[in-house]
């Protein structure tokens, strides 16, 4: 029996473990190595309907217990990547996830049907990139518009839609409800968190494009709360992320209610086999508390 | 370096100490950090050019008092700003990143070609006292261009050290790799170690590889975060900023529809090398 295996809104995992969008997810050959790192989910790079260069230098800084990134998004756009999602598609023995992001309701409806018709096992809406103006946070902050892109995407695929949002809003928990209510079939918390970092010497912003995201373990409680108030409001399966590096991290996450949870900064510092040795401890840990499913304990510390 | 030093690797800002003029175009600039100084040869550092951008570049040299040197070719906008500083203006600094050269001690060939020379000398340094035999074919477009060929010459003896320049105007009169194929029929070498334009490392493996002799290859790819998370560098299912920049043949044999081929753009889209 696989204790570790989950159903996540119709898609089969044989673990909880996904990799977050954006890290390594242009090609086929790195999501296979994140596969055979021990992913039982990949999500791709957020892909857009045209192709995107992101911004200039520096795009990363690197800061204590976690990292500020503005990438900008780069992507290849949907047509390019289309052959790629066939690929991945063949390739892989896991769900394959597309993380799209739209300037319009109508792009996310688009970009989602295309990743969909091309082989994707569901689409996961980037409204929450806390760098990028008129994409993303603009979209996730505004319940009207959240509400509309959610249906319309809904309206053009049939596949499981995810919905990604960021802790940089007033009322997560509104927001995260009205995405459920518009059809959304799982949550992805958190996106990376508004963050910057100025140089002392030069008293310049590093980042090129000045602003960025955090991610990492310093936003790990943040993320952890961020599931746990999202759990109590909303039925909709809940994928944590946000600075989880080890196992102990992940059973926080599904101990506040996430059903899967997603990993991303960790892979530099523990490269694509970080899935695995995660896996692993969380089977040693199922097992020295008698737990014979993950599902028993996903949101178990709302019951103490 | 363990891998939570490199995801931990602050950017440091540090004034630049000297600007040497190596040629028209290439300038070697020595500033101090103690992390890079501690380096190993093909491992390379991300310099930050406050306001301007952030670019990779190989280590040329390290001391023991923390300084550190790298050779910069002026080609677009962000090294020529670098091209265009000066002693006590501030630079930023992130690293050492990737791998390195393995240090063999056999029969040794370097082939290095433009700013490709920088980690072979770096490593020409830290072995030739202990090899058995060391050869060092470098190219360049002309005279002028040619890289640290004193440096280079104190090192190997002059008789190994074999000049090419593509007008004629110093050594032979060809690409670095048209001695190799004579040399390698003649000689017997236990590793070719390469660096510089892809085409010419191609090239040296295609030739490494019908004489049957173990090559490593430093390859360049966009590089954005530099600690293998951003995908921006792949070639196949490698990330150049992590899992090289040094590859071994058989690497390089896995990638063989990339490698000399394709590279990345800025939008992650496959496209031809120039
Ligand atoms: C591992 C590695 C080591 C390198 N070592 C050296 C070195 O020792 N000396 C040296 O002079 N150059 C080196 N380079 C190349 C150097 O990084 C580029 O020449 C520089 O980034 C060009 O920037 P630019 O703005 O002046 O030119 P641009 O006009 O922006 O670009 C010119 C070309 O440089 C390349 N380039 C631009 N930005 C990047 C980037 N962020 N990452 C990688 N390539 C880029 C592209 O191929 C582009 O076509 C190295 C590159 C890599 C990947
Ligand atoms: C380099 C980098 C690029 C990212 N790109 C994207 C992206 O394209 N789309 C997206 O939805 N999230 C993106 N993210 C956010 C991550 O998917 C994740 O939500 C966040 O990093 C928190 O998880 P972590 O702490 O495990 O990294 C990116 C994060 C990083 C570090
Ligand atoms: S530069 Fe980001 S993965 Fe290599």
């Amino acid at each position: 029996m696989n204790r570790l295996g989950v159903n996540l809104a119709g898609l089969n995992l044989s673990n909880p473990t996904m990799l977050a969008s954006g890290i390594l997810g242009y090609s086929v050959e790195t999501l296979e190595s994140i596969v055979e790192g021990g992913a039982g989910a990949v999500v791709t790079k957020s892909i857009g309907l045209e192709p995107r260069d992101g911004y200039a230098n520096p795009t990363v800084v690197q800061v204590s217990c976690g990292l500020i990134n503005a990438i900008g998004l780069p992507n290849p756009g949907i047509e390019e990547f289309t052959s790629e999602i066939r690929a991945a598609k063949t390739a892989l023995n896991v769900p394959l996830i597309v993380s799209v992001y739209g300037f319009s309701e109508e792009e996310y409806a688009t970009v989602s049907k295309k990743a969909a018709d091309a082989g994707a096992d569901a689409v996961e809406l980037n409204v929450s990139c806390p760098h990028v103006k008129e994409t993303g946070s603009e979209i996730g902050q505004s319940l009207e518009i959240l509400s509309k892109v959610v249906r319309k995407v809904k309206e053009v695929m049939e596949k499981p839609v995810f919905v990604k949002l960021s802790h940089n809003v007033t009322n997560l928990t509104d927001i995260a409800e009205v995405a459920a209510k518009s059809g959304a079939d799982a949550l992805t918390v958190i996106n990376t968190v508004k963050a910057m970092a100025i140089d002392a010497e030069t008293a310049m912003p590093i980042l090129s494009n000045k602003r960025g995201g955090l991610s990492g373990p310093a936003i790990k409680p943040i993320a952890i709360r961020s599931v746990y108030d999202i759990y109590e409001r909303v039925k909709t399966p809940i994928i944590g992320c946000g600075g989880i590096a080890n196992w102990r991290d992940a059973v926080e996450f599904l101990l506040a209610g996430a059903s899967a949870i997603q990993i991303g900064t960790a892979i530099a510092l523990r490269g694509p086999n970080v899935f695995s040795a995660i896996t692993r401890g969380m089977e040693t840990y199922l097992k020295r508390k008698g737990v014979k499913s993950v599902k028993e304990i996903v949101g178990l510390s709302h019951r103490r | 370096m363990s891998d939570y030093h490199i995801a931990a690797n602050k950017l440091r800002t540090t004034p630049i100490l000297t600007v040497e003029t190596e040629s028209p175009t290439v300038k070697t600039f020595t500033f101090k950090d103690k992390e890079c100084s501690r380096a190993k040869p093909g491992q390379f550092l991300m310099l930050w050019i406050p306001g301007v951008d952030e670019i990779p570049l190989s280590i040329l040299s390290t001391q023991e008092d923390g300084r550190v040197s790298v050779a910069v070719k002026e080609v677009g906008e962000a090294t020529q700003a670098l091209h265009s500083m000066k002693a006590a203006e501030i630079i930023g600094i992130r690293g050492p990143f990737g791998n390195s050269f393995t240090e063999k001690h056999g029969r040794i060939l370097m082939v290095g070609g433009g700013t490709g020379i920088a980690p072979l000398l770096f490593l020409a340094k830290k072995v030739a006292s202990k090899t058995r035999k060391l050869v060092f074919v470098i190219g360049a477009k002309t005279r002028k261009e040619l890289l640290f060929i004193d440096k280079i010459e104190a090192l190997c003896s002059k008789s190994s050290v074999i000049a090419t320049t593509e007008d004629g105007s110093y050594g032979i009169r060809c690409l670095a790799t048209m001695p190799l194929e004579k040399m390698l029929d003649e000689e017997k070498f236990d590793m070719v170690y390469t660096c510089g334009p892809e085409h010419m490392l191609q090239k040296v493996f295609d030739l490494a590889e019908k004489h049957r002799i173990p090559l490593e290859a430093s390859l360049e790819r966009l590089m954005r975060c530099a600690i293998g998370l951003c995908g921006s560098c792949i070639i196949g299912r490698y990330r150049v900023c992590r899992d090289g920049p040094v590859f071994t043949a058989n690497q390089l044999r896995e990638v063989k529809g990339e490698f000399g081929i394709a590279k990345r753009d800025f939008n992650g889209r496959k496209i031809p090398l120039e």
